[in-house]
């Protein structure tokens, strides 16, 4: 094993890990603002490949085009599902957690099976995208440009995120809301346009990855179950409910993976992720950055 | 009102009695292999998810990772079997304790986790386990063990000619499932878990050992899920990881519980008696296509009673009793 061979997967690793932060934020944004974690969103995350693909399919819109596009439809998805289905799940009063966990899950399995029924469950992919296949080699490293394109793009859509939560009327109702929500609705705030405005911009989130993705990933009904799992990792280990700490948490997972796969045979290479969240967890059981 | 619960306890041993004793003459009845088949997969979800109630319903520790154990069961005993000869039954206690050996050491960490830390560390090791099993050569790696035909007996754990002794098998373990939790409901177990259930720190400043009461659901629940691991790959004479280790196993073994109410007696039963017809039926009416329309069926349905009956569907019986009461309290 030589240093370049390291240095080459650590550099793909953190490409990597950029867009696992990226699935993850969404997920630790519902999270932290609802304490619901949404086990469908390895789910939405396939929607948004589709959609993606499909507006390369029909409209020849690139995939690196069509990332606001799908961030959009993305949002109104995650706001209707909140409106029309978690809502109803937040009302339980008993069983709480596992009436939110078996919601969110019923709904990735019906998700998948109206994927495989409209899409069939066919591998498909984006032929021909500006990004997919290109790499550019810096001092000897290469870098896949759609990767590359992902990393970027995480990194704006943090910053972003950063500035709607800290510096945005919305952002401050999100934050009030997340530490109150009984006394948020005494200043006016209506506690369910702010929850499905969390959903909506979780599942935009995710849209903008699964745009990326979409160019240099297979797209198949089932895609979602394995970046799910991770993500679920992705989130606690930063620590439930903190979105840095998705962010973070991603860069750790995307470096373990590459390092796993680098010493073990590459079916092995998500052992390394899983058992470093189990250490970090044991170490710390609320996550790198929770604070719950 | 220890009256009542007496009463009630006494009750339910009987309702359990005359049911078995039902289902143990169905097979006079049912002669069709399919359906025969659909009864003997209910009886064993019926089981697993019972005993997945255990500690993920009485004591409150939600486990998704119980596929850990079914598969910990069917390979102890494939590889005792297949490699050194030795019978199944001895395979599965085998099993049995080394899944509960396994679910206890893994309690020492992940009994200090919380909430979702916990569920997610649950998957996280089932899916380890799964890794490791399929990267495993001297286990078969991915390709999986056939069991060998060594005859027709129960000495051997194998039918050929009928599939009326799984049936039989199936029925006794989940009567076990069922009795064991009975008879814990009322033990100074049962009391401690729901205590530790709804609220670890008050449970502990009033002198119950947390920590050991989880562990003990941990292990009585892994042991008896573990002999549904061994029987089921008996019963399909085939495994591979995914096939027995796989994520949708622990999926399986809650959704009865949930849907018919989670840490209830009559729940988990009620729930396969409900779920597992439904899922083989719509798998093979609607699900044939390919086109995943069992799953959209399916889906719909554990989303619809999830939130219509967030307290499952003993509630539905419960709730009339309490207005009955409540009725002959004003009256």
């Amino acid at each position: 094993m030589t240093a370049q061979a390291i240095i080459q997967s650590l550099a793909s690793g953190l490409l990597m890990g950029l867009l696992y932060g990226l699935i993850a934020v969404g997920l630790a944004l519902i999270f932290g603002l609802m304490d619901v974690v949404n086990f469908a969103h390895g789910e939405f995350l396939m929607i948004a490949m589709y959609v993606s693909f499909f507006l390369f399919t029909f409209f020849a819109i690139d995939p690196l085009l069509s990332a606001p596009l799908v961030a959009a439809a993305l949002f109104v998805f995650g706001a209707v599902v909140y409106l029309l289905i978690v809502r109803f799940a937040m009302r339980a009063k008993a069983n709480a957690g596992m009436v939110q966990i078996f919601t969110t899950f019923g709904l990735a399995i019906v998700m998948r099976g109206l994927a495989q029924f409209f899409f069939t469950p066919d591998y498909r992919s984006v032929p021909h995208s500006w990004l997919g296949g290109k790499t550019i080699s810096i001092a000897g490293i290469f870098l896949p440009e759609p990767q590359l394109m992902g990393a970027l793009v995480s990194i704006l859509a943090f910053a972003g995120l950063y500035f709607f939560i800290n510096r945005t009327d919305f952002g401050r109702a999100l934050e009030a809301t997340r530490e109150d929500p009984g006394a948020v609705a005494l200043v006016g705030i209506d506690k369910n346009r702010v929850f499905a405005l969390g959903w909506g911009l979780g599942a935009a989130l995710v849209g903008l990855a699964g745009a990326i993705m979409a160019s240099f990933f297979y797209i198949y009904p089932d895609v979602g179950a394995s970046f799910a799992l991770i993500a679920y990792v992705t989130v606690a280990l930063g620590g439930f409910g903190s979105v840095f700490g998705a962010f973070a948490g991603g860069i750790v997972v995307g470096l373990v993976e590459a390092m796993t796969a680098l010493m073990l045979p590459p079916s092995l290479k998500s052992v390394g992720i899983y058992a470093v969240y189990l250490l970090v967890v044991f170490i710390r059981p609320r996550g790198l950055f929770g604070s719950i | 009102m220890d009256k009542n619960f007496a009463a009630r306890r006494r009750r339910d041993l009987i309702i359990a009695a005359v049911l078995v004793a039902l289902a143990a003459l169905a097979p006079l009845f049912v002669k069709d292999v399919y359906v025969q088949n659909i009864l003997i997969l209910t009886l064993m979800y019926a089981a697993l998810s019972q005993s997945w109630n255990i500690l993920s319903g009485y004591c409150g520790q939600i486990s998704l990772g119980h596929a850990l154990y079914f598969g910990i069961g069917a390979y102890t005993t494939e590889l005792l079997f297949t490699k050194f000869g030795v019978l199944p039954w001895f395979g599965m206690l085998a099993g049995g304790m080394i899944a509960a050996a396994i679910a206890m050491g893994l309690g020492y960490p992940f009994f200090r986790l919380r909430g979702h830390y916990f569920v997610i560390a649950t998957i996280v090791i089932a899916e380890i386990g799964l890794l490791l099993f399929q990267n495993w050569e001297w286990a078969g790696a991915a390709m999986g063990i056939t069991i060998p035909v060594r005859g027709d007996s129960w000495v051997k754990f194998q039918f050929l000619r009928s599939k009326l002794p799984y049936f039989y098998f199936a029925l006794a373990l989940c009567s076990l499932a069922w009795f064991v939790t009975w008879w814990l409901e009322d033990s100074k177990w049962g009391f401690w878990w729901r205590a530790v259930k709804d609220n670890p720190e008050a449970a502990e400043s009033l002198g119950v050992v947390v920590f050991n009461s989880k562990m003990g659901a941990a292990a009585v629940s892994a042991f008896l899920v573990a002999v549904g691991g061994a029987f089921y790959a008996q019963f399909l004479a085939y495994i591979d990881p995914e096939s027995v280790m796989g994520f949708q196993f622990s999926l399986l073994m809650a959704l009865p519980a949930v849907l018919g109410g989670i840490g209830t007696l009559w729940g988990p039963v009620l729930g396969a008696a409900i779920l597992i017809p439904m899922t083989e039926l719509t798998r093979s009416y609607i699900g044939g296509s390919g086109r995943g329309v069992d799953l959209i069926v399916y889906g719909a349905l554990i989303v619809a009673i999830s939130l219509a009956l967030p307290q499952g569907l003993v509630s539905l019986f419960s709730r009339s009793k309490a207005k009955n009461q409540a009725k002959g309290a004003t009256r």
